[in-house]
């Protein structure tokens, strides 16, 4: 009994026990072989010959099979180079500007929602909506859109003159995060039609900017609601004491909240990036030829022969090395103690 | 204000100090009034943009839901249809497809619809006796107890004995399944990784991988690894005398399947955001309770647990919106079958889409996002801003 006490007696308050050390160990391992052996499963498989997929399970490369580059080379120098690159590009561009976009818009929009009180009235907020169901109704009917527009526009301003000052009601703080994240309850397949539609009216379909738009729209209840849980934990001591000495809303933003949610912010970052980096369906509709982005290309591996295993796990792997070279240089920041002493500071 | 009228009035006086003092006042004013609409300033881009790129979509697939779309020389054709489209769903020739078979329950569904039902009872008759009583509150739960049950009693009907789930019930699993599985093994290893092992980075690094991979790419993987004649895992298969045997015969074995690689792939998720939280809490609690000699399993449920309960409310509640929306798995990995049994609700969306049954996957859609809806608002009423209130 001494003896396992001793083993899992701390040194000191924030280092563990040896005991419990080798039990960590022992859980990380596991979980770290349940990651690792489905993509050490893809890594050799992208150095595969057809034949080795098809005929059987071969484990280790050059020990019961021989590892060929054909897969390599086709895709990065041969017959697909010019359908991999300028995907690669676009995945490039998109990913990041769009989830920076949503980061700093959408942190804004937590922070806001956090500390100041919106009170849209319910009426602005009905009118608004039937008058735009109008204006839609009008343009499927056969209505030019500008015309419905206008027109939609001038109804609002009067309806809300009128009606809309009658209705008392308004919303608060939590209706408007909650109708945030509840547009990203409709799955996508119904949201493409609408969408493409719009984007073929504003004559920006199979471009960068449609797909950089959307995937911001799409992230912005994501990062709001993450951003809002990490404010949270923020004292608001050390806010009223920054305004008390004159710093504006925005410096009190800039130069003490963000700098102390580092964490959070890269964690969600990391999230949207990911999230923008490997979206389907919706780049499916919105880019043809130009603006295409990977999952696209990984997915029409999957020809009528059926799936080319080494092409696909070539192209994955390809797409994950720059993921994970942003989640090793950013992890760091993800880091303890930023918070440490902040209040008797 | 009293400052900025002296100003005003000293400013004419000194004709050298004119051209400063202008510009200061200007920007004085121009500050204030940014300090002012700072609020606005704050949200508002945010909500333009959300709300150009998402109230259109939504009005528009609600028409497209009451509505038969149909190719006809030159174009389509989109003809008003009321609610054929759901009548179909709910009570016509897709009932079995997406609602399922109800069957009379087991004994141990029996014996789980009666602890739900004791369960709903219970919280209701303590809810009655508590101090913040009210009317609408106790028709609020009443409506939402009478709900719960019978959606217990309709998945006990389908799961047990001679009953089908639809896709609304293997969504349902799925999602439940999925969070509950994601969760626990997110918050265990986010706690593992914050002490101070060495080569933790290694593992964080590590544990974060599978989040990377496009869904497709995933779905992909785990075709290749589940297998039994190619993949992997053959020789063990073979051991157990189960080499012929396909996944995807089996409903369960494949709904398992597709369970393992959605819970493989978005545990990293809750793993991140739970880490983000847990370095982000205040040590200052934990030493004083160290030095109180508290152990270690006092602390974590004391002091880290609540800190992190905000967060990980929302993560569950983002999660699960997510998770209803599972789709790329079912469909590569077992293309949902055998038949439709690993199909989710999103996949059958998908499916009648792509033969153009485009009223027909609105309504889909339509019926899940009040599903999600329903279970987002009583989650955040009931659950979340209970745990906030604490």
């Amino acid at each position: 009994m001494d003896v396992v006490r001793k083993l899992f007696r701390r040194k000191s308050i924030s280092a563990p026990s040896p005991g419990a050390m080798v039990l960590s160990y022992l859980a990380l391992g596991i979980w770290a072989l349940v990651v690792l052996f489905p993509l050490y499963w893809l890594l050799i498989t992208s150095f595969k010959l057809p034949v080795d997929v098809n005929t059987g399970p071969f484990y280790i490369p050059g020990v019961d099979f021989k590892p060929s580059l054909h897969a390599w080379h086709y895709i990065l120098f041969g017959d697909l180079q010019r359908d991999t690159i300028r995907p690669y590009i676009n995945t490039v561009i998109v990913a990041p500007a769009s989830a920076s976009l949503a980061l700093l818009l959408g942190t804004a929009a937590a922070y806001g929602l956090m500390r100041f009180r919106y009170q849209p009235r319910l009426g602005t907020i009905l009118t608004f909506i039937g008058c735009l169901a109008l204006a839609i109704f009008a343009i499927v009917l056969g209505v030019p859109w500008q015309i419905a527009v206008v027109a939609g526009i001038a109804l609002f301003i009067l309806l809300l003159q009128t009606i809309g000052r009658r209705f008392k009601r308004s919303l608060g703080n939590n209706d408007i995060a909650f109708w945030m994240i509840s547009t990203r309850m409709l799955p996508p397949v119904a949201v493409v039609i609408p969408i493409y539609v719009l984007f073929q009216r504003l004559h920006l379909l199979d471009t960068q900017a449609a797909l950089i738009i959307t995937y911001v729209a799409s992230n912005l209840p994501i990062v709001i609601w993450l951003m809002r849980d990490y404010f949270q934990t923020i004292p608001v001591e050390l806010e009223e004491s920054a305004a008390i000495d004159g710093a504006s809303r925005y410096r009190i933003l800039s130069s003490i909240v963000l700098p102390l949610s580092v964490p959070g912010l890269v964690a969600t970052f990391l999230f949207v990036l990911v999230f923008a980096w490997n979206e389907y369906l919706l780049a499916l509709f919105l880019s043809k030829a130009h603006a295409q982005t990977l999952p696209l290309t990984v997915a029409a591996q999957n020809a009528t022969r059926g799936p080319q295993w080494w092409y696909m796990s070539v192209l994955i792997v390809i797409m994950i090395i720059p993921v994970i070279a942003m989640a090793i240089a950013l992890e760091r920041y993800i880091a303890r103690g930023l918070l440490v002493g902040a209040i008797k500071g | 204000m009293g400052v900025e009228r002296q100003s005003q009035d000293q400013a004419p006086s000194g004709l050298a100090l004119e051209g400063p003092f202008v510009w200061k006042r200007v920007l004085d004013r121009l500050s204030a009034w940014a300090e002012r609409l700072a609020g606005n300033v704050f949200l508002l881009p945010a909500v333009l943009v959300v709300l150009f790129l998402s109230i259109f979509p939504l009005i528009i697939s609600l028409y497209l839901s009451l509505s038969r779309f149909k190719f006809v020389k030159g174009g389509f054709e989109i003809k008003f249809a009321g609610l054929a489209n759901y009548r179909k769903l709910l009570l016509g020739s897709e009932k079995r497809h997406f609602l399922g078979i109800m069957a009379d329950p087991s004994l141990v569904g029996w014996l789980v619809l009666a602890v739900v039902v004791a369960l709903l009872v219970r919280s209701l008759v303590r809810y009655g006796r508590s101090r913040s009583l009210s009317m609408g509150g106790l028709l609020g739960r009443v409506v939402v107890a009478v709900l719960v049950s019978l959606g217990a009693r309709y998945l006990v009907g389908t799961l047990g004995g001679n009953g089908w789930p639809g896709t609304l019930v293997v969504t349902w699993i799925y999602v439940f399944v999925g969070i509950v599985v994601q969760y626990l093994l997110g918050l265990g290893l986010a706690v593992l990784t914050t002490q101070r092992l060495p080569g933790r980075r290694f593992f964080r690094v590590v544990f974060l991988l599978p989040m990377m991979i496009t869904p497709v790419g995933v779905a992909y993987i785990f075709r290749m690894l589940v297998d039994t004649d190619k993949g992997p895992f053959q020789p063990i298969w073979q051991g157990v005398g189960l080499a012929g045997f396909s996944w995807v015969n089996d409903p369960w074995a494949a709904r398992a399947a597709v369970m393992i690689g959605d819970i493989w792939q978005w545990t990293p998720f809750m793993f991140i955001v739970l880490l983000a939280a847990l370095e982000g809490q205040s040590i200052e609690q934990v030493e004083a309770a160290l030095v109180d000699g508290a152990n270690r399993w006092q602390i974590f449920w004391h002091i880290t647990l609540p800190q992190i309960l905000p967060v990980s409310m929302t993560l569950i509640l983002i999660r699960m919106i997510e998770a209803f929306k599972i789709v790329d798995l079912p469909n590569v990995l077992t293309n949902g079958g055998p038949g439709t049994a690993t199909e989710s609700m999103t996949l059958q969306a998908y499916i009648s889409w792509r033969s153009l049954d485009l009223g027909g996957s609105a309504a889909i859609a339509y019926i899940l996002l009040l599903v999600v809806t329903f279970m987002g608002i009583s989650y955040v009423n009931l659950i979340r801003s209970r745990v906030a209130e604490e």
